[in-house]
């Protein structure tokens, strides 16, 4: 353990860091408005505060705030900001930077963004103590070390000397967090240090930050969308929209009984309302990938053996971590990467590999929305024109039918027609979602492939979607090949799974048989680690030997034996590395790849 | 229209500035024999004499009047930039955006013809072409538009990239869009502000290049006024204390800063657009 830095908090009655009236101000294009108005905030020290709300929230710009910092094109108009006995709005600005780094420091939302790839994490990391005076180089080089030892990072003493696109992107934001202690700060803000990571990499940050803060008695503001994350870090919660408190309380009283309706609405988002899947009297085939495998370039081969089956009406999702294969597939399917091996078949005939070699029609009935719709909408282009190109591509609308058209695709998307002539610049990240979903449904076509498309939305909004999406099933009988990393989501409109690990399926089958008993080792991992909406979930997961066994560890490809194996808790010495998990079948339709037989994996469930 | 106006309103003082002084010139090139009091080419009597009332700049070594041929030498020496840049613009650009569109092989062989012409210094291989073939006007326009154009193949190009790897270029292609339109609708929009901000420097390199050209004597050819040649022709009088010949480059330079000044604004609003988006 290090020197401890625990100042007798408790002869210390007053607070770390106190807001009274916060107003900050933003410019847009409508000139200065505000965008913080009047928050007050308390924080002790060894205590976690939660910032939550949606995007356009002011969570970001109250963070920077409690460094005295405002970003260019923000100004702090009122009120105080009081750390430690140090009025931060009058100070001058070397007190401040003084301050900054060594007694106040920020974990920004990307890490790999936030690294400068030119220079070693080590140099990075000794650059604040150094610069401060507070250590030697030699001294904070150690100190570097021995914290990378605490945060449990792979190799403490030689990872420091690699460049930051070398470690993987959970040790990233945990080098980011062990950087951020390397002054032995008095207060920590943490700005979504989780929200682009997997599952199971968000366990293992979570679990650094909240050691980091319990073990060296600092304070933290922790900033998410993300209830349920936060809740198992922070003792009290500040609920924030557009910049106004709605509600402040223990994290205990917010979960158990919010007084507000928009904090109801936040808990909501993460309560699964499950889809039923409805019989469909004889299903057909509509979409056929059989023994897929594909790469890129001269690399080596990112799916390996991969079929799935397709029913019409159907909405099939894949799942798995980030470097599983997930998007590959989704470009194999559309043609942008022809496959190395294997066929795709739809509706019964085979699809050329190649796009180019793929006829209009074929183009028309597969559509695809991707994950972000800031890159996916031209900005240049007007709703009229990115909805109406398909219109008048595939179907040859024009002119007064087009526009009708479009009008009524807007009102499918739950939009008004004052849309129809907007910029993407002018659209939320939700609506910029809507509008790709109906360029897509503007071709009327039958399969639409779904990438990633609620990740990058806040809880509330991404709910909102999926919901839409199910609506426009429903009625239009659409079939979705929905794509995500996101269980919560998959079994929110799911009704077959198929979970893909290092570009080999798993296990397939309906959605309520892959998410019950027995569970296949990896799903049973991707499943504990959803965080639930109540406290002490983390503690109890990561107890499980799942978590033991499986967290903080990369998605690695194998070309033989079980790419799983090193993080399965169950696998089998000797045989899982050295030979291909078999194709089992658990029931009829759900097959999973596993040494292990089923009744094996039963038993094995239940602990 | 009103937002055009608007834009121009909220210029910068320096763009302001740049915007009136290319006005200027653009009037007096088009207007220019109503303005000349003499003709381009007339011979009104004894070489360099001195600015007078008569001739307010002087007259040349041929005993041409100076003002008159300044400003048909406007039109001249901008009309011909003007002619080069834009066809090199139409060429380069369209060729860069083929690269970064298509990738590949395309693009590894277009980017080396390009880098085999840019290794060859602009000046000598305009010497060169120009000694070969003659300094007639198209084959003085055609070179400077190839040397030009890799220049602008470049910019295109690197911007385009950019764009190319977009989503919503990846939707057109999914969508099986021909090439012709993902340039025009899907690319050249958003590379529209850079390449209106080189299309400006451009002009200027362009123009300083033909007037250099000019004083080397493969430009634009007598009896045609012209700047380059303008100073050419009178450089002896330097060394009488007499400032005329310094009068054309002056045209030239305050020009090139105010052209300078407009650009510098298209590209701070360019890359205001960029945080936006």
């Amino acid at each position: 353990m290090l020197i401890d830095d625990i100042n007798n908090s408790n002869s210390d009655p007053s607070p770390l860091l106190q807001m009274k009236g916060l107003r900050i101000e933003g410019l847009s294009d409508k000139g200065w408005q505000e965008i913080v108005c009047g928050i007050d905030l308390q924080l002790n020290r060894g205590e976690i505060l939660g910032l939550i709300g949606e995007s356009g929230a002011g969570k970001s710009t109250i963070g920077l705030a409690a460094m005295g910092f405002a970003k260019d094109g923000c100004r702090i108009i009122d009120g105080e900001i009081d750390f430690d006995g140090i009025e931060l709005r009058k100070a001058p600005e070397w007190q401040k930077r003084k301050l900054r780094g060594t007694r106040i420091s920020y974990v920004a939302q990307s890490a790999a963004a936030a690294f400068n790839p030119a220079h070693r994490l080590i140099n990075q990391f000794t650059e604040g103590p150094i610069e401060h005076d507070l250590l030697s180089e030699a001294k904070a080089k150690e100190k570097g070390r021995t914290l990378y030892r605490t945060l449990d990072l792979p190799d403490p003493d030689y990872i420091g000397e690699r460049w930051p696109h070398q470690v993987s992107g959970g040790q990233l934001q945990r080098m980011m967090v062990a950087m951020s202690m390397s002054c032995e700060p008095d207060l920590i803000i943490f700005d979504e240090p989780t929200t682009a990571l997997d599952v199971t990499t968000q366990i293992e940050v979570l679990k650094t930050i909240k050691e980091i803060v319990i073990d060296r008695n600092v304070a933290a503001i922790y900033i998410t969308h993300d209830l349920a994350v936060v809740a198992q870090l922070a003792d009290h919660l500040m609920v924030l929209r557009y910049g106004n408190l709605i509600e402040v309380n223990s994290t205990g009283q917010i979960l158990k009984s919010p007084k507000q309706e928009y904090t109801q609405n936040l808990l909501d988002a993460r309560i699964r309302n499950e889809k039923i899947t409805a019989q469909i009297p004889n299903p057909k085939t509509l979409l056929n990938v059989e023994s897929i495998t594909a790469g890129y370039g001269k690399g080596p081969d990112i799916l390996q053996d991969v079929s799935i089956l397709v029913e019409k009406g159907r909405t099939v999702a894949v799942v798995g971590e980030s470097g599983s294969g997930k998007s590959t597939l989704a470009r194999v399917i559309t043609g942008l990467l022809p496959a190395r091996f294997g066929d795709i078949h739809f509706q019964g005939e085979p699809l050329p590999d190649k796009l180019n070699h793929r006829e209009k029609q074929q183009l028309q009935k597969v559509q695809m929305i991707s994950q972000l719709p800031d890159t996916a909408l031209n900005p240049r282009h007007r709703v009229r024109d990115i909805i109406g190109r398909p219109l008048s591509f595939y179907l040859g609308l024009k002119g007064k039918e087009k526009e009708q058209r479009i009008n009524e695709l807007l009102q499918q998307i739950e939009l008004s027609q004052d849309y129809i002539d907007r910029l993407p610049s002018e659209l939320s990240g939700g609506e910029k979602q809507r509008i790709c979903i109906a360029r897509a449904l503007a071709a009327e076509p039958e399969l639409i492939i779904c990438d990633e498309v609620t990740s990058a939305l806040d809880s509330i909004v991404a709910k909102a979607i999926l919901n839409l999406l199910q609506r426009l099933q429903n009625e239009l009988g659409v079939t979705y090949l929905f794509i995500s990393h996101d269980i919560d989501t998959v079994a929110n409109i799911a009704d077959q799974v198929v979970v893909l690990y290092a570009g080999r399926v798993a296990e397939q089958g309906s959605k309520s048989a892959v998410f019950q008993p027995p569970f296949h080792p990896y799903t049973r991992l991707l499943l504990s680690s959803v965080p639930e909406m109540r406290q002490g979930w983390l503690e109890e997961t990561l107890s499980t030997r799942e978590a033991k066994a499986g967290i903080a560890r990369e998605v690695k490809i194998t070309e033989q034996g079980c790419p799983f194996a090193e993080r399965c808790p169950i696998s089998i010495e000797d045989v899982c590395v050295g030979s291909r998990p078999p194709l089992q079948t658990m029931t009829s339709g759900h097959i999973y790849a596993c040494q292990h037989s089923k009744e094996v994996l039963l038993r094995e469930s239940q602990h | 229209m009103q937002k055009t106006l608007k834009n121009l309103s909220s210029a910068p003082l320096s763009a302001k500035f740049g915007m009136v002084i290319i006005f200027i010139y653009l009037v007096i090139a088009i207007f220019a024999p109503l303005i000349a009091p003499y003709g381009e080419r007339e011979i009104l009597g004894k070489a360099y004499q001195l600015m007078s009332s008569e001739h307010l700049l002087g007259t040349d070594n041929l005993g041409r009047d100076m003002l008159s041929r300044l400003i048909y030498g406007a039109r001249n020496t901008i009309g011909i930039a003007l002619i080069t840049t834009a066809l090199a613009f139409l060429i380069g650009s369209l060729i860069g955006m083929i690269a970064a569109a298509l990738g590949g092989w395309i693009d590894q062989l277009l980017s080396r013809i390009v880098d085999i012409f840019m290794s060859i210094p602009a000046l000598i291989f305009a010497l060169l072409i120009l000694s070969i073939l003659g300094t007639a006007m198209p084959y003085l326009i055609g070179t400077i538009v190839i040397i030009d154009s890799t220049r602008v193949f470049r910019v295109a190009r690197a911007t385009a990239m950019n764009v190319a790897v977009m989503d919503y270029v990846e939707v057109a292609r999914l969508r099986g869009e021909k090439l012709a339109w993902i340039l025009r609708k899907e690319i050249l929009p958003n590379i529209t502000a850079p390449l209106l901000a080189e299309f400006g420097l451009r002009f200027c390199f362009v123009f300083l290049f033909i007037s250099a050209l000019s004083f080397l004597g493969l430009g634009i050819q007598p009896p045609t006024a012209d700047w380059g040649s303008m100073v050419r022709d009178n450089a002896t009088l330097i060394s009488y204390n007499d400032i005329t010949p310094l009068i054309p480059a002056a045209a030239i330079a305050l020009l090139t800063v105010a052209v300078n000044f407009v650009v510098d604004w298209m590209l701070h609003k360019s890359s205001g657009l960029k945080d936006v988006d």
